[in-house]
C-alpha cells in the first residue's frame, strides 16, 4: 500500500459515528476535560521536565518551579486536546481511542479546540512572565510542533510520523533546563535526544499489535506501510541507536556512574526485548517492549534525579 | 413547598461549575504566590 492512498483524508467512517455521538452534547463533567488533556503521557512530560529543571545549575524559587512544571502540564495537556479535536474522525474508529470524550460524543470538538486552544496561550503566557521566555519559547515551540508538524502534517501522510513528530515529546527537560538557566547547554540537548531517539522503537512496538487500529483508521504507521518485518528490524536498528545513546551523558562526564551503570543494565535489557521482536513473530514480545520502554525512559530519568539527590552527578 | 429532584444535567453543569470556581481560585493563588516569589526570590536575570 502506497503512502499516497492515506494522504490528508477525513477518516469518512469516524465522521458518521462522530455525528451520531454529538447528540450528547452538553453532558461533559470535569473529568472529561481532564481527559482531552491526555493524562498519562502529560505525567510522563511533567517528570522529563523535572528532571531537566533539577539537573540545571542554578535556582529556581519553589513556586516558579512548581509554576514553571504546571506550564508544562498544562502546555502538553493543551496540545493533546487540540489532537483530540483534529484527530476526532479517526479516534472514532480505532479501538484504543473510541472512548475518548469527543468520538463519545460528550464534548464538542469546537469545545475542545477552544480548551486546548486558551490553555495553550495561557500557558506559555505565564511561562514567560512568571519564569522566562526561553523556556515559554521552548514550550510554544513544542505546542506549535506537536500540532502543527506532527498532526496535521505528518500523522496522515508518512510512516515517519512518529520519528519527526517524537520531538515533540522531547522538549520538555529542554524546558525545565531553561526554566532555571534562562539557556540550553549539552546535557539537555542530549536528554532531548535519547527521547527523541526511544519514540520510535516505543510507538513501533504498539503500532505492531495495533496495526489493523492503524489501518482501519488509515494512519500510516510503518507496520501498515512497511509491513511487520520492516518494522522489527527498524525497532532493532532505533534500539542499537537508543542505548548508546543514553550512556554518552557519562561517557561526556556530564552525569555519574550511578546513571551510567544503570542506563547499561536498563538498554541491555531493552536490546534483548528489541532482538526478541526482531527475530520473533506474534504480539507479545511487542507488548512487553510497549510496556518496558514507559518502564525504561522512566527509570533513565529517575536514575538521573537520584543520583543529584545522593550528590553522586559529575 | 419541596424541592425538584435535580436531573442528571444538573448535577454535571453542577460539577462542571465547582470545577470551575476551583481552578479560578488556584489560579489567584497562584498569582499571588508568584508574585510574593518574584517580588522576594532568586530567579536567572
Amino acid at each position: 500500500m502506497s503512502d499516497a492512498s492515506f494522504i490528508s483524508e477525513r477518516n469518512e467512517a469516524g465522521n458518521a459515528g462522530l455525528d451520531a455521538a454529538y447528540a450528547k452534547q452538553g453532558e461533559a463533567r470535569p473529568a472529561d476535560y481532564l481527559a482531552l488533556l491526555k493524562p498519562r503521557v502529560m505525567s510522563l512530560v511533567v517528570f522529563t521536565g523535572l528532571v531537566g529543571l533539577v539537573l540545571a545549575p542554578g535556582h529556581l524559587h519553589p513556586t516558579l518551579a512548581i509554576t514553571a512544571l504546571l506550564c508544562i502540564a498544562i502546555g502538553a495537556g493543551a496540545s493533546g486536546a487540540i489532537n483530540m479535536w483534529y484527530d476526532a474522525d479517526i479516534d472514532a474508529v480505532m479501538a484504543r481511542t473510541q472512548g475518548r470524550p469527543i468520538p463519545q460524543g460528550l464534548v464538542t470538538p469546537d469545545e475542545a479546540l477552544g480548551f486546548g486552544c486558551v490553555l495553550s496561550v495561557a500557558s506559555v503566557i505565564v511561562m514567560g512572565l512568571a519564569v522566562n521566555w526561553v523556556a515559554a519559547a521552548i514550550l510554544a515551540l513544542t505546542i506549535g510542533f506537536y500540532v502543527f508538524i506532527y498532526t496535521m502534517w505528518l500523522k496522515r501522510r508518512t510512516p515517519q510520523n512518529i520519528v519527526i513528530g517524537g520531538a515533540a515529546g522531547a522538549f520538555p527537560p529542554m524546558i525545565g533546563w531553561a526554566a532555571v538557566t534562562g539557556d540550553l547547554s549539552l546535557l539537555p540537548i542530549l536528554l532531548f535526544a535519547i527521547i527523541f531517539m526511544w519514540t520510535p522503537p516505543h510507538f513501533w512496538a504498539l503500532a505492531l499489535y495495533r496495526s489493523d487500529d492503524y489501518a482501519r483508521a488509515g494512519v500510516p504507521m510503518l507496520p501498515v506501510v512497511a509491513g511487520e518485518r520492516e518494522t522489527r528490524r527498524q525497532i532493532m536498528i532505533y534500539s542499537l541507536l537508543l542505548v548508546p545513546l543514553t550512556l554518552s551523558p557519562w561517557f561526556l562526564g556530564l552525569v555519574g556512574p550511578l546513571y551510567g551503570v544503570g542506563a547499561a543494565v536498563l538498554g541491555a535489557f531493552f536490546l534483548v526485548l528489541a532482538f526478541r521482536i526482531w527475530r520473533g513473530t506474534g504480539d507479545r514480545a511487542a507488548k512487553h517492549m510497549f510496556a518496558y520502554s514507559i518502564l525504561y525512559l522512566f527509570l533513565l530519568f529517575a536514575l538521573l534525579l537520584a543520583e543529584h539527590g545522593l550528590g553522586l552527578g559529575a | 413547598m419541596t424541592a425538584m429532584p435535580h436531573s442528571d444535567e444538573h448535577k454535571r453543569r453542577k460539577a462542571r461549575n465547582i470545577a470551575l470556581a476551583v481552578v479560578l481560585f488556584a489560579l489567584v493563588a497562584l498569582f499571588y504566590f508568584i508574585t510574593i516569589a518574584k517580588m522576594t526570590g532568586v530567579h536567572p536575570s
